[in-house]
């Protein structure tokens, strides 16, 4: 085969970031999608049978189901689709060299201060992983409590009764066209079970493992926090992901039993020519907590909605997202808190940033079903335009059957202004610095939440965005 | 001691950005280094535009005349420029900056004076703040709260005060810093005022008042006052007195168009 097709079959189509590579050919599929294609990543993943069958009932669901009509334009989105690979043996096989990553990425990292070994990853440059003894005593501390931290496909394999047991429990394939899509063709991700009781203080952190298997077009993470566990799941990086993959499709399932608290924190920065799609949910048990800590940046568009299902009395779920939007791009956002039980209670913050012709959507549902005596909701949105020209709507659905209960909704929209930008600037600060800080302040009450290395990376990420923000 | 002004206004004529309208008509304006000017007028007479013409507010323009700082020509310089050269505004209305907490926004105020890739030392920030907060008498847990965001009128002109004496500026420009400030809360801006001052005699302060009363604790070297744009009259602190008992309409009177 000659090389250049080998590079097609990585979805490097157009050699956009000039990566080249010498490996030996991969396995892929053929473009687009069939029950052929399906039966192959499979058999390639050596399944049991009840998989396949959900993979191809997923599939029928799929292709059964609309294009939804709400939301972000998905109008090209067909004909990506239609030449996408749905399936390519992941990247072991395809070691890429550092000195052939582009001199601007690599800048872009030494700016954004990222330690060079996670470059390395970032850039999907397979190398020894720095942190690689860290991950080994963590792991043997995992172990030792009865955790599992392994590759989905692992859990499949290695923890069979479990994994049936909840997988597409949470998200079943028919909830949405993308969650089928991905039932389908899920590939990649990550398998966490959490035993009663545990409590663990270093969070589990995906990159731990992403260094030997890159995070999938269609990954599909299952969770399961046992009861009174405590975990927090970090998940990506504010560094650009140079995915050229156009389409990322995610699934991410958890179950958080009974007192149990689970947080999980995902920050993600694609590129700009992609779409993101990603059906996210918890189910939250009598007592529970579930936190979602949700960052998107880049992309072409965004749809993302973490969930909490508030199925057990005094269950508690909350939502915290940042949103930004960058020049030509939507960010479709926000969550839903589903209130089943009693007493339960929920919170989302949502926070969006729309630069030059960058649109941010909040799009939000707090239901309320007759017999949840007593739940109490609060919603807040905040969106901040940039420029004249960046768009804001704010899309909150409320439903409640229950007269008992409490639900708050506030939003507001605020430029900014030309008085703080004279303020800031009357103290030293040129415009961009001046915009950054006004940018910071703004996502404050979110990103100090996040772990440090995270908030500072964001931090530094919103400086370098500022600086093409003004003329 | 060189005798050439810090700050040099002449003939300058402002008005708002998008306006016809003229609010300066030739002022001019000589302060040299270690003085303390205040300049009084009634409401609408363009005290506060000279002030945010010097500091470069961009909804005010200058039409004529000029203003030189330090030789240079001030009306050339965007505001973070003329900020780096030496000018603080106080501002009458300080803007609020939700989530930026004031030593995290000195600490980016006095980062961007330095080169690019230098970086500030945090623990020098650190000894600077508490030091600068120490001189004023302030709480240090005041510079933890976000930028004027929920503060009183008090507490946003004390944030301008300390501003003030991190940055160390070369001319001080207060915007009716007295403006709505009890008794007690103008105290504390004056003592501020007064012990920068004590620790650099070579900083000079143009103070823009409506009210005599604040010329009792920040004590004025030369009195201006301004009518309708124009510098009518100039002398020592005992036109503020004069002022104070007679009002404004004599002047008014005497120079009506």
């Amino acid at each position: 085969m000659p090389s250049n097709e080998i590079i097609q079959g990585l979805g490097l189509d157009d050699y956009k970031f000039g990566f080249v590579t010498d490996s030996e050919p991969v396995f892929k599929t053929r473009p687009g999608l069939d029950a052929d294609v399906v039966r192959q990543i499979s058999a390639r993943k050596d399944e049991p049978e009840w998989m396949l069958e959900r993979r191809l009932k997923a599939l029928r669901i799929y292709e059964a189901k609309p294009m939804p009509q709400w939301g972000g334009d998905l109008s090209e989105l067909e004909e990506t689709l239609s030449r996408t690979y749905f399936y390519s043996k992941p990247q072991e096989q395809m070691e890429r060299s550092w000195d052939d990553v582009p001199e601007n990425i690599k800048q872009t990292f030494e700016r954004l201060g990222i330690p060079e070994a996670e470059r390395k990853i970032l850039a999907g440059v397979g190398a020894q992983y720095d942190s690689e003894m860290v991950y080994h005593s963590l792991k043997e501390e995992w172990e030792s409590k009865g955790v599992i931290f392994d590759s989905i496909e692992d859990g499949l394999k290695n923890h069979p009764e479990l994994f049936r047991k909840h997988f597409g429990t949470v998200i079943p394939a028919a909830d949405n066209k993308f969650a089928a899509l991905n039932s389908a063709v899920w590939s990649g991700g990550s398998f966490v079970y959490i035993p009663p009781g545990v409590h663990l203080e270093t969070p589990l952190q995906a990159y731990f493992r992403v260094n030997q298997e890159r995070l999938g077009q269609f990954e599909r993470t299952l969770i399961i926090a046992g009861e009174g566990s405590r975990a927090h799941y970090i998940e990506g990086c504010t560094a650009p992901v140079y995915s050229t993959d156009s389409f990322h499709s995610g699934v991410i399932e958890i179950v958080v039993n009974r007192d149990a608290r689970f947080r999980y924190t995902t920050i993600q920065n694609w590129s700009n020519n992609m779409y993101n799609l990603v059906t996210q949910r918890a189910l939250v048990q009598q007592g529970a907590h579930m936190e979602w800590l949700d960052g998107n940046l880049g992309s072409k568009l965004t749809m993302k909605y973490p969930s909490c299902y508030l199925m057990g009395e005094g269950a508690h779920g909350e939502i915290l997202s940042i949103a930004y939007a960058g020049d030509g791009q939507h960010q479709d956002t926000g969550g839903k808190v589903i209130h089943v039980a009693p007493r339960t209670t929920s919170s989302i913050v949502s926070k969006s940033i729309s630069k030059g012709t960058g649109r941010s959507s909040y799009r939000g549902l707090c239901k309320v079903y007759d017999g949840a005596t007593h739940a109490r909701s609060n919603v807040e949105c905040d969106a901040l335009l940039i420029n004249e020209t960046s768009r804001t709507d704010t899309f909150p659905y409320i439903e409640i059957d229950e007269k008992s209960a409490t639900v708050g909704h506030e939003a507001t929209v605020s430029k900014v202004g030309d008085e703080q930008l004279f303020y800031l600037m009357s103290r030293g600060m040129d415009e961009a610095e001046a915009m950054a800080l006004i940018v910071r302040g703004f996502i404050e009450p979110i990103a100090k939440e996040l772990p440090l290395e995270y908030a500072v990376e964001l931090n530094r990420l919103i400086e370098l965005e500022m600086e093409g923000s003004v003329g | 001691m060189d005798d050439s002004p810090i700050l040099a206004v002449t003939g300058l004529e402002a008005g708002v950005a998008d306006g016809d309208l003229e609010i300066l008509k030739g002022v001019d304006l000589a302060i040299r280094p270690g003085e303390i000017h205040a300049i009084m007028g009634p409401n609408g007479s363009g005290k506060s535009t000279l002030a945010k013409v010097i500091a470069g507010h961009p909804e005010y323009e200058a039409t004529g005349g000029g203003v030189a700082f330090g030789g240079e020509d001030l009306l050339e310089m965007e505001p973070d420029e003329r900020a780096q050269a030496g000018v603080f505004m106080a501002f009458q209305y300080p803007v609020e900056i939700p989530g930026v907490s004031i030593a995290n926004f000195l600490r980016t105020a006095l980062q961007s004076r330095l080169e690019d890739g230098e970086e500030l030392d945090l623990f020098d920030f650190q000894e600077l703040l508490m030091e600068r907060m120490e001189l004023l008498d302030m709480d240090l847990a005041f510079a933890q709260r976000p930028v004027n965001d929920g503060f009183s009128g008090g507490e946003k002109k004390r944030n301008e005060i300390l501003q003030m004496a991190v940055l160390k500026p070369a001319l001080a420009v207060m915007d009716e810093t007295d403006s709505g400030l009890d008794i007690d809360a103008l105290q504390v801006v004056a003592r501020g005022v007064n012990a920068l001052r004590e620790e650099n005699p070579e900083m000079s302060v143009l103070l823009i008042t409506h009210y005599q009363r604040v010329l009792s604790h920040i004590v004025p070297d030369t009195v201006h006052v301004v009518v309708d744009g124009r510098i009518v009259e100039s002398g020592g602190p005992e036109v503020a007195l004069e002022l104070e008992a007679q009002g404004y309409e004599e002047y008014r009177k005497a120079h009506a168009a």
